[in-house]
């Protein structure tokens, strides 16, 4: 870029007046960009807004259930490990103390939480924010308090969403077991969204039936390198090091690529904004071609032009964005308040109630983007602008097209290729930014092929010899001026296009997990435990004598920890039937398994994050020595984490576990599934039936598929958005474009063109440019969604699917484009036909 | 003229358009200071492109244009254009007046291209409307004056940063018949009484008749030597 010449500084007052002069006789239009960019921004702000207080309250949970202690020895699955591991681990070099904790989920009332028993002599030297406070006057000591059996000391959070006060009495279910206890106290400094309960660890472990099993030790170091390696060498496969960066790690992992996807659908709107604001920009050039080129012949310099146009971009983009930023806070605080940090995806649940945390920096970095968007939109027109002969401008105001210059194709086509080998590149910290990037490049490729689109669309009805008047002038005007039409067009192609691929991408997603429930879903009857109960083999050989039941598969299920940065996937203990096919949805299958190997199915999300292929082997943390193979892969839409399957039988001769928490049963022929699941409860010892759910496949099929649609609620609501935005400027600019073509009209009229047919073409024209932005926008949508479903999606999420293309959708947005564009063609024609012939060619601004 | 140096000179001109079509060749034009000279011929001789190439706007094929001793071919781009802002005006058949300034920042246009003193610049450009005979309305816009009004505020423009050369095309062209002989002859006043050399562009033999000389650009427009000049006594 050449150093600014000294004219250009010297005429910044001319450059003043002349942006000042625009501001002031078309307000509304910079209004318009100005509020286009501020959606934009507000959006992306207010989405990521939440994301981040959403997860900054997840991680204060996190902390405040694990103490922050410097570093931990955790059980791999929520077996726990051997307690005779404690004072091995308690005497390695570099521990200076170790606190043995158990930990369990709990239901108190109706609230979940975390009850964790602890040694309180360590704990209080290794994780003091864990001990209870007995409030004073109630009689006895902390010390003796803390070590009465039937005490709980209960965090603020737990006590609000279970309703109690100290000195109450309530019940604790736990691993099956439910245990009246007494609230002690509290605890005062565990954060405020941390739903946790204390209790000595020898009662915990006594009462809810976990003797000679826990499930953490937490660490107070000497020297942390010396105690990192001892312990790394002496530990069992079923406990496994982990730190406080290691635990947020996994939180984070788990919604890190909704959040990223979420983001980058919220940044949509500020595309389209962008792409308005340079329809605007380009208009405005358009019309202000001589009073540039007086500018230009008087003296101003080519960077002038550019200059002006830029900064006008620049203001409109500082105003809009620091409005955004404004609206994006407020939309944040309404969103979590009314929403939750959830936004429907389910991610943040265990997670304290989240407020809006403002975040300076990324406040900054949206303000930017929104100063860039309209910059950048700017940008080019002020280039055009620049470039325009002065002499030649002066003489020739307003349309001076070509219809037989060709509209170059190269530029779509480059783009389009350089993002579709973008697009395929691997993922970058397991996040698909290349396909990002690569789709931003396929968009731009598309937008920039609208004007060449449209002329290949428009030349065979071009060469059509005769018919309607208004037809012919329509058709002919857009042939021969496809860019106007591609300046109208250009953001609400960007923002239908993403809002197709979206749709396409979430249909197939919605289908292929319709499909899948309709293949997992063959029992006639599904219950399951909760707060860690589990059906004992008395229980599960009584309900499977319940009339009615002709067959019953009972499987476990638990969270097992292969990495300790990454979420626990789901190990699956069920019947695999002597090696006979087990699982629907198999996607692939490995060789036969070598002697003596224990056969384990991973679903597809678990292949994918761990790089697991049939016939290899893995370590499983739950028994050492043991080879375990993987035999297949099947899909499994439930688990993002990942899930293997292994026997049952198996599986409770590596882990002597023989608790079972999920039952699928098949009814007999003519059963009835209500009256037989109503008997079912029955059957079942009488502490266990409030601990156990029961239901029908068809209520899990709808209940599963609600949730789908609840998670991609907010999506839709953003593509929504970022139509309305891509409409308004369709209107706009079709409006602003039918406007200055008055002296044309009027010389129409001269002909003897009435005023009907000039509106008969308008409209034609603005069907015409409408349909011409759905084709592009569904074109270029279909072909991004192949990025989505084939890419990101996998990259992200692990799984794919088979693209199913939604019709109504496409039709749909193909209908409201053209008649948006139609409308306000003609609602812009009536006023710009309003004039009488003559006034209307007079050579004036 | 300074120190006999006319303020523009050409010098064996030559320009062919698109087509191919041969404008103009071996046109000489020497224009002093304080003279207004008209170029007349039929449309389409290359009148309009005689100017552009005379602004520095377009470039010649072959000889030499100097504008108050400056060759504009040994100028880029960039120095055209300061050349423009410095040291020429313009009046244009269509005026050109913006409507979203006052008629004072529209004459000032020139001087803010130059400096940043804005009460300067709008003093000066009062003075020259009230030169013009438009004084006093320095912040009305365009669309409350007529035509030959706009026109006299264009003139202003042209003289308000007393250019060396003053370059009219068809100033005239929109005006009716009365209208068009008053602003001829305070075109013709000013370019006098400001010592600037004035070119004038007009299809009228009617308009050309108040210019010092009239040129005429043949209807072949290929020699320079084919020129009319007649000169006034």
């Amino acid at each position: 870029m050449n150093a600014v010449e000294p004219g250009l500084l010297a005429g910044r007052l001319a450059l003043r007046w002349l942006i000042g002069g625009e501001w002031r006789f078309h307000p509304a239009r910079f209004a318009l960009t100005a509020v286009a960019i501020a959606v934009g921004v507000a959006l992306g702000f207010a989405v990521h807004l939440v994301n981040g207080s959403a997860l900054a309250s997840f991680d204060g949970a996190m902390r405040g259930v694990n103490g922050a202690a410097e570093l931990s020895v955790r059980a791999s699955s929520p077996l726990g490990f051997d307690e005779a591991l404690y004072p091995k681990v308690a005497q390695t070099s570099g521990v200076a103390d170790a606190s043995p904790v158990v930990s369990l989920t709990a239901q108190l009332g109706k609230a979940r939480i975390t009850l964790l028993g602890l040694d309180v002599m360590r704990a209080a030297v290794v994780t003091p924010a864990l001990i209870g406070i007995r409030p004073r006057g109630l009689g006895g000591s902390n010390a003796e308090t803390a070590f009465d059996e039937a005490a709980l000391f209960l965090s603020h959070r737990a006590m609000a969403d279970a309703g109690v006060q100290v000195g109450a009495q309530v019940t604790v279910v736990a691993n099956g077991h439910a245990v009246p206890l007494r609230v002690a106290g509290t605890l005062a400094g565990a954060d405020d969204a941390t739903a946790i309960g204390v209790m000595d660890i020898a009662a915990v472990q006594w009462r809810f039936v976990r003797l000679g099993r826990i499930d953490r030790i937490d660490l107070a170091l000497t020297d942390r390198a010396v105690a990192e390696a001892a312990l790394r060498a002496a530990l069992p496969p079923t406990a496994m090091l982990s730190t406080p960066a290691a635990q947020n790690a996994q939180g984070d992992a788990l919604s890190r690529a909704y959040r990223v996807n979420l983001d980058m659908l919220a940044l949509v709107a500020l595309l389209t904004g962008g792409f308005l604001v340079y329809s605007a920009q380009s208009l405005s050039v358009v019309r202000r071609q001589r009073a540039f080129a007086l500018l230009r012949t008087l003296g101003m310099p080519r960077g002038g032009v550019v200059a002006a146009v830029l900064a006008e971009g620049l203001a409109i983009g500082v105003i809009g964005a620091a409005a955004g930023l404004a609206a994006g806070y407020a939309l944040a605080w309404a969103a979590l308040r009314w929403f939750g940090g959830d936004l429907g995806a389910g991610y943040f649940r265990d997670g304290g109630a989240a407020h809006v945390v403002f975040q300076p920096v990324a406040a900054l970095g949206f303000f930017a983007l929104g100063v860039l968007a309209a910059g950048l939109g700017s940008a080019l027109p002020g280039r055009v602008a620049a470039s325009a002969a002065p002499a030649a401008a002066l003489k020739n105001a307003g349309d001076m097209l070509d219809p037989r210059q060709p509209v170059a194709w190269w530029p779509m086509v480059v783009l389009m290729v350089a993002g579709v080998g973008t697009a395929v590149l691997p993922p970058v910290a397991g996040l698909p930014l290349f396909g990002f990037a690569g789709m931003a490049l396929m968009l731009a490729g598309g937008v920039v092929g609208v004007p060449w689109f449209a002329r290949v669309l428009l030349t065979p009805l071009a060469r059509l010899p005769r018919g309607p008047v208004p037809a012919l002038l329509a058709v002919r005007h857009l042939h021969g001026a496809p860019g106007a039409a591609a300046t109208a067009l250009c953001g609400i192609v960007a923002s239908t296009a993403l809002m197709i691929a979206m749709a396409t991408m979430v249909t197939s997603f919605r289908g292929a997990v319709a499909d899948w429930l309709g293949d997992v879903l063959g029992a006639d009857l599904y219950a399951r435990t909760t707060a860690g109960a589990s059906f004992d083999p008395a229980t599960r050989a009584r309900l499977a004598r319940t009339p009615g039941i002709a067959s019953m598969d009972f499987s476990r299920q638990l969270p097992l920890t292969i990495s300790a940065d990454r979420p626990p996937l789901s190990l699956i203990a069920r019947p695999l039937r002597d090696g006979r096919d087990p699982l629907p949805a198999v996607m692939a299958r490995g060789p036969v398994l070598p002697a003596g190997d224990v056969a384990v199915w991973v679903s597809e999300p678990a292949q994918r994050i761990y790089g697991w292929k049939p016939g290899d082997r893995i370590v499983l943390p739950i028994a050492a020595g043991t080879r375990f193979t993987v035999a297949g892969v099947w899909r499994d839409y439930g688990r993002q984490a990942g899930a293997v399957v292994i026997d049952d039988r198996v599986y409770q001769h590596l882990t002597g576990d023989d608790g079972r928490d999920q039952v699928a049963a098949m009814l007999k022929p003519g059963t009835d599934a209500t009256g037989t699941g109503r008997a079912l409860i029955a059957a079942l010892p009488p502490a266990l039936r409030a601990q156990t759910e029961l239901t029908q496949p068809a209520i899990l099929r709808q209940f599963a598929l609600t949730l789908f649609d609840r998670s991609f609620a907010v999506t839709y609501l953003l593509e929504a958005i970022a139509i309305l935005v891509g409409l308004a400027g369709v209107a706009a600019t079709v409006s602003a474009q039918t406007i200055a073509r008055e002296r044309e009209f009027g010389m129409l009229r001269h002909l003897g063109v009435t005023r009907g047919q000039l509106l008969a073409m308008l409209g034609i024209e603005g069907a015409i440019v409408g349909l011409t932005g759905a084709l592009a926008g569904i074109g270029l949508g279909l072909m991004l969604a192949q990025v989505l479903i084939q890419v990101i999606n996998p990259q992200s999420f692990h799984w794919t699917m088979t693209t199913r293309i939604p019709l109504g959708t496409l039709l749909g947005v193909a209908l409201a484009l053209i008649g948006a564009a139609a409308a306000t063609a003609l609602v812009a024609g009536r006023r710009a036909t309003a004039k009488s012939a003559i006034q209307s060619v007079r050579e004036d601004w | 003229m300074i120190d006999g140096i006319p303020i523009l000179h050409v010098q064996a001109l030559g320009k062919s358009v698109p087509g191919p079509r041969r404008l103009f060749q071996g046109l000489d034009l020497a224009v002093a200071a304080g003279e207004l000279v008209a170029v007349v011929g039929e449309s389409g001789v290359g009148k309009s492109t005689l100017l552009n190439l005379l602004a520095g706007l377009d470039l010649a094929d072959e000889g030499r244009i100097a504008i108050d001793g400056t060759d504009l071919a040994a100028l880029d781009e960039t120095a055209r254009t300061r050349l423009r802002r410095e040291r020429i005006g313009f009046v244009f058949q269509a005026f050109h007046i913006l409507p979203y300034l006052t008629l004072r920042q529209n004459v000032a246009l020139p001087l803010a291209l130059v400096s940043n003193d804005a009460a300067a610049a709008e003093a000066r450009a009062e003075a020259m409307l009230d030169a013009v005979g438009l004084g006093g309305r320095g912040m009305g816009y365009a669309r409350d004056l007529s035509g030959g009004e706009l026109q006299r505020v264009a003139i202003a423009r042209a003289l308000v940063h007393r250019p060396a050369l003053i370059l009219a095309d068809e100033p005239t062209g929109n005006l009716d018949q009365g209208t068009a002989s008053k602003v001829l002859a305070l075109f013709a006043d000013a370019v006098r009484s400001h010592g600037a050399a004035g070119v004038m562009v007009t299809h009228s033999d009617a308009c050309a008749a108040i210019a010092d000389r009239v040129l005429r650009l043949g209807g072949d427009g290929l020699r320079g030597d084919g020129l009319v000049v007649h000169e006034r006594g």
